[in-house]
């Protein structure tokens, strides 16, 4: 089953002092186990711009389309077999603790 | 058994169904994947014992009759529907299965295996709370939609359409069909004993309906059974069982809830304190649940509310504020060591619950004062107390025996003389009495 799994910030990180877990660990770790398909980190909101069409006229504009302090920093793409286990690979990302991470299955389920 | 009394049938054909229906849920669940289907089939098996068997006698095995049955059913349907030849496959070895266990080996592990599956699934903490409520009592106890929606104070069709969405979101999101394992059990069981709870409250609060604490009863007993040697599962069984064996004898004949201290303890319930002191004997180690229940079991052995061993509630209390610290939990231990030790150390330790003032809007913070104050002597310091947490109080049988309580201690201005107010022959509590044993008990775990 696959998930898309977005990376958030949070207004309200968490501020447990023990260490943080590892980016790169936690990509290798997954990339090993076959969870993680494919990721990465997206530029600041500053770069990003909005596409809208409207009575055949083309809208740009600049920044994101929801203006709230939480924006998407970066996706993963998990090929798991459950929420469970998506869950289990979501909580060991940093930003499950720095941010906030949400998980999205494909509408057509399997895929 | 083919002419017996028809009353005689009816119990045991509801005793077998009420012992048959998760079972069955659970493994057409488990075989189809189609929760609604597994439902239907299950209720149509269920009527039509309770239809044919007053006339024809519950059959040896009714579990097993009960299984081919919704098994049958769910057969004909996925066959209209000519659903893949798997599904069909294992619809027909479900049969075997049940066979072989009503041949009285082999099967039981997989049969017990589903219910625990189906209770851990309703309950999955990727479902809102109140769903995880709904649908276990719908799809594991069977209660119906009606009774569900009337408890949650909606509509009936609200209630379906709830349900329908739950059962929705467990096949969109991803929501396994399985018991966790592992550290993953142990970090999923609280979320379920605190859905037991909840449904136990909807049961036993005073607006609730009664068969609901009867459903949590059943499925903490079959936890119990199931996952034995969990200390928690068994404290919380045994709470359960303490708390509801006072059902009959905490109200009075107008409807009033009436203290534990008043309370008339031939009405309650011994057969299940003595399972409720059974079970607790079995806990071994410290938990929440399993340090409410030594409390309530405190209660509910003592012979007379005099008799009370409130040391021994005192000490509980200290164990369980360490556990699961609330400012509830300080102000019941408060209390407790009042009992136990004098009102002068149970009133040290309300300040200490109060620093913070997590406790300001609590009516019985302030009538738990009002009572230490009380026996400490200072009976206007007291009425004053005793009339500030009535002011703080909802209108109700709880608000008149605090102004009883206020006025017993120093009438209003223009109210009478003392002389005629007969006072209470007791130090005893009597209104809000907000220890865990009573009926606003504190629950840890949501």
């Amino acid at each position: 089953m696959k998930f898309m799994m977005f990376v958030c910030t949070d207004a309200e990180p968490d501020t447990d002092p023990t260490a943080q877990p590892d980016i790169d660990a936690w990509v290798a770790e997954n990339d090993g186990r076959g969870r993680r398909v494919r990721g990465n980190v997206l530029a600041p909101t500053s770069a990003a711009t909005t596409v809208r069409v409207r009575n055949g006229e083309l809208l740009l504009s600049d920044g994101p389309f929801a203006e709230t302090k939480e924006v998407i920093v970066g996706y993963d793409l998990l090929d798991c077999a459950d929420l469970d286990e998506a869950v289990e690979v979501a909580r060991t990302h940093p930003m499950a603790r720095a941010g906030r991470i949400e998980l999205r299955p494909f509408a057509d389920g399997e895929q | 058994m083919t002419h017996a009394h028809p009353a005689e049938v009816a119990r045991a054909a509801s005793a077998a169904c009420a012992d048959s229906y998760a079972r069955i849920v659970a493994a057409l669940i488990r075989v189809t994947g189609d929760w609604t289907l597994a439902e239907d089939c299950a209720q149509e098996a269920l009527a039509l014992a309770l239809h044919r068997w007053p006339a024809e006698g519950v059959p040896a095995n009714p579990g097993g009759w009960l299984m081919t049955v919704a098994r049958n059913r769910a057969v004909d349907v996925l066959r209209r529907a000519a659903v893949e030849r798997r599904k069909l496959r294992e619809l027909a070895l479900l049969q075997l299965a049940d066979e072989g266990r009503a041949g009285g080996s082999g099967g039981e592990e997989e049969v017990v295996d589903d219910r625990l599956r189906l209770v851990f699934t309703c309950c999955h903490p990727a479902l809102a709370i109140e769903a995880r409520v709904a649908l276990t009592l719908r799809t594991v106890c069977g209660v119906p939609t009606a009774d569900i929606a009337r408890a949650f104070l909606v509509g009936e069709s609200t209630m379906t359409r709830r349900l329908t969405r739950a059962k929705a979101r467990i096949a969109a999101a991803g929501i396994p069909y399985r018991v966790p394992t592992g550290p993953a059990l142990a970090e999923r069981l609280p979320g379920v004993l605190a859905v037991l709870y909840l449904l136990f409250t909807r049961g036993y609060d005073a607006d609730g309906e009664p068969a609901f604490a009867d459903e949590a009863i059943r499925l903490a007993r079959l936890l119990e059974r199931l996952m034995p040697g969990r200390c928690e599962v068994a404290g919380l069984l045994a709470l359960f069982l303490f708390q509801n064996s006072r059902r009959e004898a905490r109200r009075d004949v107008d409807g009033n809830l009436v203290p534990l201290a008043e309370q008339d303890r031939r009405r309650w319930d011994h057969a299940a304190i003595a399972e409720g002191v059974a079970v607790l004997a079995r806990v071994d180690g410290d938990g929440p649940y399993a340090a409410q229940a030594r409390i309530a079991a405190c209660h509910a052995t003592a012979a007379s509310a005099a008799a009370t061993d409130w040391p021994a509630i005192a000490a509980a209390y200290d164990r369980l504020a360490g556990l699961h610290p609330s400012p509830v939990v300080a102000l019941n231990r408060a209390v407790a060591h009042g009992y136990a030790h004098g009102p002068a150390a149970g009133l040290a330790l309300l300040v200490e619950a109060r620093t913070g003032g997590a406790l300001d809007d609590h009516p019985l913070a302030v009538a738990a004062e009002a009572d230490l104050t009380a026996r400490r002597g200072d009976a206007g310091r007291a009425a004053g107390l005793f009339r500030r947490a009535a002011a703080m109080s909802r209108p109700g049988p709880q608000r008149r025996a605090l102004l009883d309580r206020a006025t017993a201690l120093a009438p209003a201005p223009g109210r009478g003389t003392p002389a005629g107010v007969p006072g209470r022959s007791d130090p005893a509590p009597d209104p809000p009495d907000p220890r865990a044993g009573s009926d606003s008990a504190a629950h840890p775990g949501g």
